[in-house]
């Protein structure tokens, strides 16, 4: 089981900004191992935020996103005390849900 | 060109095919949550993603921003960021022209977000990258930057 994200929710305003740090390998699959064997491919395919339960947002992500992923956006109109909930899915079907509070 | 990335090129076509001829319904296919658009992360050119992307042909924007290094000395991590100030957007993409699949990300943004996001991309080698918002209305819209990459991400 992967490990948890880091997600921090921001209030400014009536606008919040989440930064979202998920660990995960993002294999692209081009890479060889030292035998020369290709390393298959092992990535985030989708992510979903929501809040407090209602969904603002999926992403689609493909191989070439960074190791260790990192995301930002902003939510409109969320309050301190309301939660904000990251999902992502692998492509192996893996998948790993954390919540934060606003702050 | 050796057998396997044939083969993944040529499903690729294939499936740019029938999303052409309508066999995949590919508008909705594009949006609902639970269903990875395959075609447009297998396509190879930015022609070939808007075709998978059922897009009409970008045009370049000033409404759309795209947030990029001049030089990104590690290509395994790139830090982009797309956003925009049109209203009614549905989606935002980021694309790495030189990568081996063109398309990096892509969010469906909703009217409770803001259309601003950033990421960290992987890139192998210096290459030109695009913020594109597509919006509700079916247009296509773009910025463009370069980004020199001194050390590449792919491999090595």
């Amino acid at each position: 089981m992967a490990d948890p994200m880091r997600i921090r929710a921001q209030a400014a305003g009536d606008k919040t900004t989440v930064r979202v740090l998920m660990s995960h390998e993002m294999e692209t699959g081009q890479r060889k191992d030292a035998s020369g064997k290709l390393v298959p491919a092992w990535f985030i395919q989708e992510v979903t935020a929501q809040l407090n339960g209602k969904t603002v947002m999926t992403a689609q992500w493909g191989p070439a996103v960074s190791k260790n992923p990192f995301l930002q956006f902003v939510v409109k109109g969320a309050k301190a005390g309301d939660k904000i909930a990251v999902t992502w899915v692998d492509n192996k079907g893996d998948k790993r849900t954390d919540e934060a509070t606003v702050s | 060109m050796n057998a396997r990335r044939k083969m993944l090129s040529d499903s690729a076509r294939v499936a740019v095919a029938l999303a052409a001829a309508g066999w995949l319904p590919q508008a909705a296919f594009a949006q609902q949550a639970g269903a990875w658009n395959k075609a447009a992360f297998d396509a190879k050119t930015i022609a070939d993603l808007m075709k998978a992307m059922g897009g009409a042909t970008p045009a370049e924007s000033k409404d759309v921003t795209l947030t990029a290094p001049d030089i990104a000395e590690n290509g395994a991590v790139v830090p982009l960021g797309a956003s925009t100030t049109l209203a009614g957007v549905k989606t935002l993409l980021i694309l790495v022209e030189k990568n081996p699949n063109t398309l990096a990300a892509s969010f469906e943004v909703t009217d409770a977000v803001e259309a601003s996001v950033s990421t960290r991309v992987k890139m192998g080698q210096s290459s030109d990258v695009y913020a594109v918002a597509l919006t509700a209305d079916g247009k296509a819209l773009f910025a463009k930057k370069e980004v020199k990459v001194t050390l590449g991400g792919c491999g090595g």
